[in-house]
């Protein structure tokens, strides 16, 4: 959470982002040309976050920062970049924080094994429900 | 004066329930004793305290009672009336005692119409009921007293927060907390039953109109609750699995389990242990439904309360009452028999499939939830979002939908699916063709998957009426066609929407065209417009559809100036084949107007069938009471002719 607001607030000072005279980011609010790319943009903006905002993604957004980040995704998109290519770029300059896909780390295998424990989990007690009401 | 009135009510009513709480809990090892007949009335009365303090807290927000703290808060006297009314429950300390009354008032029912149950169970429900309650009183008049004076009072309140100023946040909140509370009665039954070893048909018959009405309630908010976020938000989303959304997510998935394994109970007697368990988790994920949205843990739009004291006390209860509820269960499991057996092909094993799968979605939407805050106390911070979500909970959800549709045409106790099979063969050829069809024309997988299976399931669900004639068929049975029929619709309308829709991010000029969809889209002209306690541009949409008769949208960007903030209200059209949603954006510098626009078919599907799967669970209430009630009369009439003729 601090990290979050500090990391918000590193971002307002940037200069560039700062001034509000500065024309917007030629992307922030308008599409990609090629519908493949914009759907693919799309997809990805869609699953990062504002940091600025609280739990809204940036396709959702209308803070400045969550605009300029639209206008990165959408130009690099153009580009020819891989969606997951940019993900992994703005995690590594904001942190797991940003990125609403979580990665698998020593931190949230927890995640990722509960799906796979609970189906165990569902499995073994159905089928004890089962061979016991079968006898 | 009023203020003071309804602080008193409150701590007379705390009183009460502690009253309650001791006569209900001597009553378990010192049967007649004095307090006894005292614990019926004392609900009763409670719920009537509570009640009054509640009106009084309406009261003082709708006079703008500036000499208490929380209007000064969350009000202000230029608001319009029915914001000013519904501030009283839209801050965290009138949202607790929104809670405090909905439970003395469902406390006040039981206590006043149940009369199936032996009279020791009931008691010791009431007693669990003062329980919960003595604890929400305590957090009330100790953490977060609603009539909090302020001397001297202050000549103007703070306003509330524009976002919330809607006719949904009226609404809304309420409705959710009917839901969660209505949970609280199950679980006070189910400690009751419990502690009286009576886990029997006629408790599980008790409990159900709770269950079932919680359940009504909990669908319908969560129903009204992504609509509001839907058009309120102004970006066409409609879940965004917010901690928020997930705190009311969990109790419904709770309940809805609840629901099924109690009518199991009712009508089978089957089911005991794991039925008492859910009672227990569903109440569990109210009170942390209500720990997430009111703490201020959740760094979301919807978190509006921040005070960590707060956070700490709902935990302490949570943990106090689910601590309890657990070792009761735990002393008492060995004694409460599973009940009935059944066959694998039965529809007890359907609805025991169903509920498992219902629990393990639960499992993951709470870890899925919870865990950024585990996260964040180990010093990291992780976002879990739809990415995880989405595929995580359909593991789940897709092989119960599918059951949800078989199961209903189950036989009790013992099937075989070679019965069933000629029934199963059109939905299969229908859902087979729509796959094919829907393939070829090379869609998403997972939205192709929905609209074959939502095809199937509206099918499907149908299915239980046939061959019967439709007058005879039965108000429980017509709620559960419903209600799986809306699930259905629901189901077709997110699959749609998250294939079929289309959105167009414009800058455009006074009088330009932009195409949309099927949509032609005509910038007419830009002016101000003022309301009561904001000013915005309003844009003027002519909307066409595939060349028809133009309809007006007109979008606003409003600026509130108490408290200081700027939103978007969108502007929607709804036609019976989607919706076409419009937003006003900012002014470019070169004179252009940012326009945001979506067509959405079929979208208004999702709500629909939110809408019917409340209706199915109000039709399966209506149901249930008619026939409590018709057998009730019923004995009062032999009782009433065995006197008589005792006489004659």
């Amino acid at each position: 959470m601090m990290r979050a607001l500090l990391l918000a607030s590193l971002l307002i000072a940037t200069p560039a982002l700062a001034d509000s005279t500065m024309p917007p980011a030629p992307y922030a609010n308008v599409q990609l040309e090629d519908p493949a790319q914009e759907a693919k943009a799309a997809a990805l903006m869609a699953s990062l976050r504002c940091l600025q905002c609280q739990g809204q993604a940036i396709s959702d957004s209308d803070a400045q920062i969550a605009g300029d980040l639209r206008n990165q995704v959408r130009l690099r998109i153009k580009a020819g970049e891989d969606p997951e290519a940019i993900r992994a770029w703005l995690i590594d300059r904001y942190g797991d924080y940003v990125s609403y896909a979580p990665r698998v780390t020593s931190l949230t295998w927890p995640l990722f094994a509960a799906p796979l424990a609970l189906l165990g989990l569902a499995f073994v007690l159905l089928r004890r429900r089962f061979t016991r009401s079968a006898a | 004066m009023i203020a003071t009135m309804g602080l008193a009510a409150l701590w007379l009513a705390a009183a009460l329930a502690g009253l309650q709480l001791i006569g209900g809990f001597l009553s378990l090892r010192l049967p007649g004793n004095p307090l006894e007949p005292v614990v019926r009335p004392a609900a009763i009365v409670q719920a009537a305290l509570v009640a009054i303090a509640f009106i009084c807290l309406i009261a003082v927000f709708w006079r703008t009672d500036l000499s208490v703290a929380l209007v000064v808060e969350n009000s202000h006297s230029a608001k319009p009336l029915l914001y000013k009314v519904a501030g009283a429950w839209g801050n965290h300390e009138g949202s607790m005692l929104l809670w405090v009354t909905v439970m003395a008032l469902a406390g006040g029912c039981v206590a006043l119409l149940e009369r199936r149950l032996p009279e020791r169970t009931i008691l010791a429900t009431l007693a669990a009921q003062a329980f919960v309650s003595l604890g929400f009183y305590a957090f009330l008049l100790i953490a977060s007293n609603p009539f909090a004076r302020l001397d001297p009072a202050p000549p103007e309140g703070n306003g509330l927060n524009p976002l919330l100023q809607d006719p949904g946040l009226a609404f809304h909140p309420p409705t959710l907390y009917i839901g969660y509370v209505g949970l609280s009665v199950a679980f006070s039954f189910a400690v009751g039953a419990l502690l009286t070893r009576e886990v029997s048909p006629a408790f599980a018959r008790a409990m159900r109109p709770w269950v079932l009405g919680a359940w009504i309630f909990l669908t319908l908010g969560i129903t009204a609750g992504s609509y509001w976020a839907y058009y309120e938000l102004g970006w066409g989303g409609w879940w965004f699995w917010d901690p928020v959304e997930n705190a009311s997510l969990m109790p419904w998935l709770a309940a809805t389990a609840l629901l099924h394994s109690v009518s199991v109970l009712a009508s089978r007697n089957a089911l005991r242990a794991w039925t008492v368990m859910l009672g227990v988790v569903a109440f569990a994920m109210s009170m942390i439904g209500t720990f997430l949205v009111r703490s201020g843990v959740l760094t979301s739009v919807h978190a509006f309360a921040v005070d960590p004291q707060r956070g700490t006390f709902i935990l302490a209860l949570l943990a106090i009452n689910i601590g309890a509820a657990l070792t009761i269960f735990a002393l008492r499991a060995g004694t409460v028999s599973e009940g009935e057996r059944f066959a694998v092909v039965s529809r007890e094993s359907a609805l025991v499939f169903n509920n498992v799968m219902l629990t393990a979605t639960l499992g993951i939407v709470l870890l899925g939830t919870l865990y950024p805050l585990l996260a964040e106390a180990l010093g990291s911070q992780v976002s879990v979002g739809p990415p995880y979500f989405n595929p995580a909970t359909a593991v789940f959800v897709l092989p119960m939908l599918v059951v949800m549709g078989i199961g209903p045409l189950l036989r009790w106790r013992r099937d075989n699916f070679a019965r069933i099979r000629p029934v199963l063969i059109l939905p299969l050829i229908v859902l087979a063709g729509v796959a094919a069809w829907l393939a070829i024309s090379g869609l998403h997988l997972l939205a192709l998957l929905g609209i074959a299976l939502a095809t199937g399931l509206l099918m499907i669900a149908l299915v239980p009426l046939k061959g019967r004639r439709l007058r005879t068929v039965t108000l429980p049975l017509w709620g559960m066609v419903v209600a799986h029929f809306g699930i259905g619709v629901a189901l077709l309308g997110v699959a749609c929407d998250s294939a079929f829709s289309t959105e167009k991010l414009v800058a455009a000029r006074v009088g330009e065209t932009v195409a949309i969809g099927p949509w032609l889209v005509r910038l007419g002209r830009i002016e101000p417009v003022a309301g009561p306690n904001w000013t915005a541009l309003e844009a003027t949409l002519a909307a066409s559809y595939s060349g028809g008769a133009p309809h007006e949208l007109k979008p606003q960007s409003r600026s509130f100036w108490t408290p200081v903030q700027q939103t978007n209200e969108s502007a929607i059209l709804t036609r019976w084949n989607g919706q076409l949603y419009t937003v006003l954006g900012e002014e470019a510098d070169d004179g252009r107007w940012q326009l945001r626009l979506w067509w959405k078919p079929f979208v208004t599907l999702i709500w629909l069938g939110g809408v019917l799967v409340a209706l199915g669970g109000a039709l399966a209430l209506l149901g249930r009471v008619a026939s409590d009630w018709r057998r009730a009369i019923a004995s009062g009439k032999i009782a009433y002719r065995r006197q008589r003729q005792g006489r004659g």
